[in-house]
């Protein structure tokens, strides 16, 4: 299990690429590339602040809890952080199983979870000057799904 | 003398992101800071923020060593 935070951009092919090599029994690898959106010009940089050691600890009972719900093979997370332009690779999970059911699940429910209860701190810059944001209501009932 | 952390909106009202404050309690740490400045003091205590020492959530208070690390954490904005 891979989880660690970056402040360079990153190539999610390269990394679905060696998350998948060498596996024999793994069945199913599924994978999420989350991309900054540029909402229509209203976000010209993500600033993403994240509080080291702290964030991966966190992430890292999230994915152990994944692990616990279904029998994964892998778990591969990898998050921006600092300033991320749009169209730029945001987060990358993915997680590896013997068949595609588990590992659908299992990293729908780690976006859920990363999305509403990851420790970072998310500012936009725009046209319009800064703003600090929160979950929304929809990534709260997304996260609820699941119980 | 603890290393107090502020993340996100808390940072930006504070104007800083770091500092070593000379405290040995977690209410003697938030009696300095909101003497320093009564904005931060009231931000800290407000609803969600959570306090994390030597990267551990804690709640109520806590006693401080010479090399404790403080975070305050407001509302999380997800990854």
């Amino acid at each position: 299990m891979t989880i660690s935070l970056t402040e360079a951009p990153f190539d999610p092919g390269a990394l679905l690429t060696a998350f998948t090599r060498g596996r024999s029994e793994t069945g199913a690898v599924a994978t999420f590339t989350g991309i900054a959106r540029a909402e229509q010009g209203a976000t010209a940089v993500l600033e993403l602040e994240a509080y080291p050691g702290f964030t991966e600890a966190a992430i890292g009972k999230i994915a152990d809890e994944a692990r616990g719900r279904w029998a994964l093979h892998d778990v591969a997370i990898l998050h921006r952080v600092g300033r991320i332009g749009p169209g730029e690779p945001i987060v990358f999970v993915a997680t590896a199983a013997g068949h595609r059911r588990a590992a659908f699940e299992a990293c729908d429910f780690l976006m859920d979870y990363l999305k509403s209860r990851a420790p970072f701190w998310k500012k936009e810059h725009g046209p319009d000057g800064e703003r600090w944001i929160e979950p929304t209501a929809q990534d709260h009932a997304d996260r609820e799904r699941w119980g | 003398m603890a290393r107090v952390l502020l993340f996100g909106p808390l940072r930006d009202l504070a104007g800083w992101r770091e500092r070593q404050i000379e405290a040995d309690s977690l209410s003697a740490l938030r009696i300095v800071l909101a003497a320093e400045d009564a904005d931060l003091g009231e931000a800290i205590g407000g609803p969600g923020v959570q306090v994390a020492i030597d990267q551990a959530v804690v709640r109520g208070d806590a006693a401080l060593t010479a090399d404790s690390e403080v975070a305050f954490l407001p509302p999380m904005s997800g990854g």
